[in-house]
């Protein structure tokens, strides 16, 4: 039995999930990295992107997250995201609008464009859709109702 | 005096009356829960922020930030939060007053009122004024991005160097008895250094990026916890003074009781006396 270890993720709104994983993998600003028990003490930036958890049994747990930090540190790791869904609530249409929007502002060229945001905008909207694409379907992403935190 | 007639009517208005005040309490009071619930799921957010913003500032006593910086104020910004609508008391009015009062202290008046709820928007005319910041609806429950929008703007002002510090001025929410309207500094940021830091933190890509993302954020982390704060003080106030209202109206409704009842006792015996004294002259 692998050791575990504690994981949170809140966003500004909520404490949306606290559990115990083996490892987390989470999109930081330099690469994905993976978080294993016992992890040295760490502070990341978050890009958008997909948050696994891998459970005792193996199973898997996705999250899309489109930004934020992760702080690890005395076998704990906390997950502050922007903002989070599960790959099954991925308004693909949503997201295709939004890659649509962000590519039309970034070659219009005008002055007074926001190339940063909209190029943030983009990258948001490329990785739902690739998150959905890659784990809508998929069962091991699927929890019992009772693990899912109390809100 | 009234008559029995007039005074039946007011109980009957101060009646109807009561049943608003009444309902408004508790309508109050569910929305009280709802925004303390609100304001309590926001907390572990906000202060993982503030602990990753003291381990920052703590593995690095050389760090800046422009967000950071101290500089003498010639130019004031105060955030202005209160309701959007009135009967709850003294809510809005005290805000309202100590945001005055704040003014009056800058140097040379040079300060920039940020009204936030439709009492204080309307109060400082803010949409009288170009380009005013600020926000006219505050809502029922904080809303977040509202809240970033707002605090994004306010950084930009510091940062092209148009206002030299940022306050706010809201109702601190104690418990449901005790409030308080308090003024914060939100910008600059005040890091708390060296407060028992534990352990060599690894950031990445390196301390300073980590910071220049995190500010921002945490500075909308901020002004959303006070959102969340004062909205609550606010269901707060507004149960406590329907409260009042209704027991006003219930002590009302009792004294009218009480001389309607003397006036119809009046009345009665009068006819009575009328009755025997018609009697009499009869026999």
């Amino acid at each position: 039995m692998a050791t575990l270890f504690r994981v949170e993720i809140l966003t500004s709104e909520k404490r949306v999930r606290t559990t115990e994983v083996v490892s987390l993998t989470a999109p930081g600003s330099e690469g994905m990295l993976g978080v294993l028990a016992h992890h040295a003490p760490l502070i990341t930036a978050l890009v958008p992107g997909p948050l696994i958890l891998t459970q005792d049994d193996g199973r898997r747990e996705v999250y899309a997250i489109s930004g934020g930090f992760l702080e690890v540190g005395g076998n704990r790791a906390v997950v502050l995201a922007d903002a989070l869904e599960r790959p099954q609530e991925i308004d693909l249409p949503r997201a295709r609008a939004a890659e649509e929007r962000a590519r039309r502002r970034l070659q219009s060229r005008e002055p007074g464009i926001d190339v940063r945001r909209a190029e943030a905008a983009l990258r948001r909207a490329l990785s739902r859709q690739q998150i959905s694409a890659r784990w809508a379907d998929r069962r091991e992403t699927d929890f019992e109702a009772e693990a899912e935190c109390p809100t | 005096m009234a008559t029995l007639k007039q005074i039946r009517r007011r109980i009957r208005t101060v009646r109807s009356t009561r049943h608003i005040t009444k309902a408004m309490e508790m309508v109050a009071a569910a929305k009280l829960r709802r925004a303390q619930a609100a304001a309590a799921g926001a907390r572990p957010y906000a202060d993982a922020m503030q602990g990753v913003l003291q381990r920052l500032a703590g593995a690095s006593r050389t760090l800046s930030h422009p967000l950071f910086e101290l500089r003498a104020v010639r130019r004031l910004a105060v955030v202005a939060v209160a309701a959007d609508k009135g009967l709850c008391g003294g809510f809005n009015t005290s805000v309202l007053r100590r945001a005055q009062a704040c003014i009056g202290e800058a140097p040379d008046g040079a300060a920039e009122i940020v009204p936030v709820g439709r009492r204080m928007w309307r109060a400082f005319r803010a949409g009288e004024r170009e380009g005013a910041l600020g926000l006219e609806l505050l809502g029922d429950l904080a809303d977040w991005d509202a809240a970033r929008d707002l605090a994004q703007r306010l950084t930009e002002r510091f940062l092209e160097g148009r206002v030299d510090r940022v306050d706010v001025v809201y109702t601190h929410f104690e418990t449901v008895a005790r409030r308080e309207v308090v003024k914060e500094a939100l910008i600059p940021v005040e890091p708390r250094r060296g407060e028992g830091v534990p352990g060599d933190y690894i950031f990445e890509p390196d301390a300073a990026q980590v910071l220049a993302q995190l500010l921002p954020r945490y500075i909308a982390t901020r002004l959303f916890a006070i959102f969340a704060e004062s909205v609550a003080s606010e269901h707060a106030a507004r149960m406590q003074a329907m409260g009042n209202a209704t027991r006003n109206a219930d002590e009302m409704i009792e004294s009218l009781t009480l001389t309607g009842n003397k006036l119809r006792q009046a009345a009665i015996t009068r006819e009575l006396t009328e009755l025997v004294g018609g009697a009499e002259a009869l026999i």
